[in-house]
């Protein structure tokens, strides 16, 4: 393969309370793919997309973004946590939510201003919320504050970007709106991980996946490995999706 | 209205103003009981520095049980990570402990000095005026105004420079962590700063009280308002006028200040 390497994951593994959650993953991510990473509940996936990101520190093995460490790449990584994670009754505004995707290029003590607050709007603009700008977080719809995550991500204009769970709880409009964003990005020749659950779906967003069960199971190209046998690796159960192409 | 009386408010809105800040905080990040077991965890501090300055209002006992505070922390965090108990658990097996060390060391040693428990408990605010700071045989007010006043200057600085590091680690720990803005330290920062306003102000409220100071302004604004710069105004606002209505309750009623600052706020989260 001659595309640049992206991401690189060299034996990492990563344990709660000495269970191992991830073991001995290898991971190798192709620049400008766009890649689903799926398995059962408590494969590690989000651990993965959080020990890249050095939110969670790994027992072993390391994690390279175009070569180096993730420390000195942060602002090429953009990243969306699980929409579960925050407590949507935070006192703040659709806005305010997409500016802190600013913060990270500005780094410590020195606060936003106007060029960051229009690079905010112009996000939202592109995610279709614009209208929505000065509504509390708290009264948006599931799928427009998956919306206003996005957004986030986008105003980091960055060259990776890491999506934990997207589509949950979104509705079909909004689904398909996050997955057209995701294309452009691919388009634009940017890399996209995003931790994914609904398997039907799987060859027609993506390109490139990864099966994750504590173990990697496989990676590469959605048309090569995407099968019954991996699934079935991966998922413990016969499975059988129709993936004929 | 006399010079003490003045002073007595003013002590008292310095206090509610720098508990309302870290306050706010605490609230967002569904960690007041914390500042209620840092609050008691303090006392062994307090009374060790007490042994070692004889001054209530050294910066080195605020120090020391400041750091008394962070130790409370850390341990609630040690025991929970063990994953054999939940944090309230944690709390709740962390701060009395500390607390029962700080009342046998009082009950030890220091039962004929001014260091009692009902001060400790409930602080006087009525005899705060008492304790003047003097500087060159000029009276420059009352001591725990200057303590609070340094407290809260260090606050307002901290909270100026850090806001936006504050606000996106309590959203959103994940991202702030990815950003690069730890949020170990500025837990810490924070724990640090609610201890140091704590060990400040239980001169003034008392221990207990002073966690009513911290929690409930900062859950009144939290109901009123959806942004949180203005949520900070309401918290500070709300402070202050429990601490002055307080003041004229406990004037009117002939009793403690800080039962009726407390009332007070009692009656205006309802």
């Amino acid at each position: 393969m001659t595309q640049k390497i992206a991401i690189q994951v060299d034996d990492l593994t990563v344990a709660y309370n000495y269970k191992p959650v991830l073991w001995d993953i290898d991971l190798v991510i192709p620049q400008g793919v766009l890649m689903a990473i799926v398995g059962p509940n408590g494969a590690g996936k989000s651990t993965l997309i959080k020990a890249i990101l050095g939110i969670i520190d790994p027992i072993a093995g390391s994690v390279a973004i175009y070569g180096k460490p993730y420390k000195k790449q942060r602002k090429l990584v953009a990243y969306v946590p699980q929409k579960g994670s925050v407590d949507w009754d935070f006192p703040t505004t659709a806005l305010d939510v997409v500016m802190m995707g600013t913060y990270g290029s500005l780094g410590w003590i020195k606060r936003p201003g106007q060029r960051e607050k229009k690079a905010a709007l112009e996000a939202l603009e592109k995610v279709d919320m614009l209208s929505f700008k000065n509504r509390q977080i708290s009264q948006l719809s599931g799928g427009q504050q998956q919306r206003i995550f996005l957004a986030r991500a986008l105003v980091q204009n960055a060259s990776i970007y890491f999506m934990d769970e997207p589509f949950q709880g979104v509705d079909a409009s909004t689904e398909i709106a996050i997955i057209n964003i995701l294309k452009e990005l691919r388009k634009a020749g940017k890399t996209v991980v995003v931790v994914h659950h609904d398997l039907q779906t799987v060859p027609e967003y993506f390109d490139w996946v990864t099966f994750l069960n504590v173990k990697k199971i496989a990676t590469g190209a959605v048309k090569d490995i995407f099968n019954d046998d991996n699934l079935t690796k991966t998922y413990g159960i016969n499975y059988k999706v129709a993936v004929n192409k | 209205m006399s010079n003490p009386q003045i002073e007595i408010q003013l002590i008292a809105s310095l206090v509610a103003i720098s508990c309302a800040i870290p306050g706010v905080f605490l609230v967002l990040r569904k960690m007041a009981l914390i500042s209620d077991a840092i609050s008691h965890s303090i006392l062994p501090g307090i009374v060790l520095g007490f042994f070692i300055t004889q001054d209530l209002n050294s910066p080195i006992l605020i120090m020391l049980a400041a750091g008394t505070g962070i130790i409370t922390v850390v341990l609630v965090e040690r025991i929970q990570k063990t994953g054999l108990v939940k944090e309230d658990t944690a709390i709740g097996l962390v701060f009395p402990a500390l607390f029962s060390i700080g009342v046998l060391l009082i009950a030890k040693n220091a039962n004929d000095i001014h260091l009692d428990i009902d001060a400790v408990l409930l602080g006087e605010l009525a005899f705060a005026p008492f304790d003047r700071f003097l500087l060159f045989g000029t009276d420059l007010g009352p001591k725990a105004g200057w303590v609070m006043g340094v407290i809260l200057l260090i606050t307002l600085v901290l909270l100026y420079l850090f806001f936006k590091e504050l606000k996106v680690s309590t959203f959103d720990v994940g991202l702030s962590s990815a950003l690069g803005f730890s949020p170990a330290i500025l837990h810490y920062g924070l724990m640090s700063v609610s201890s140091i306003t704590v060990v400040g102000a239980f001169d003034a409220v008392g221990a207990i009280l002073v966690v009513a100071l911290m929690i409930a302004p900062a859950a009144t604004a939290y109901l009123l308002t959806s942004d949180l710069k203005k949520m900070l105004w309401l918290s500070v606002c709300f402070g202050v006028f429990a601490a002055i209505g307080g003041y004229w309750l406990a004037h009117w009623l002939d009793a403690n200040i800080a039962g009726s600052i407390t009332t007070i706020l009692a009656v205006v989260f309802c």
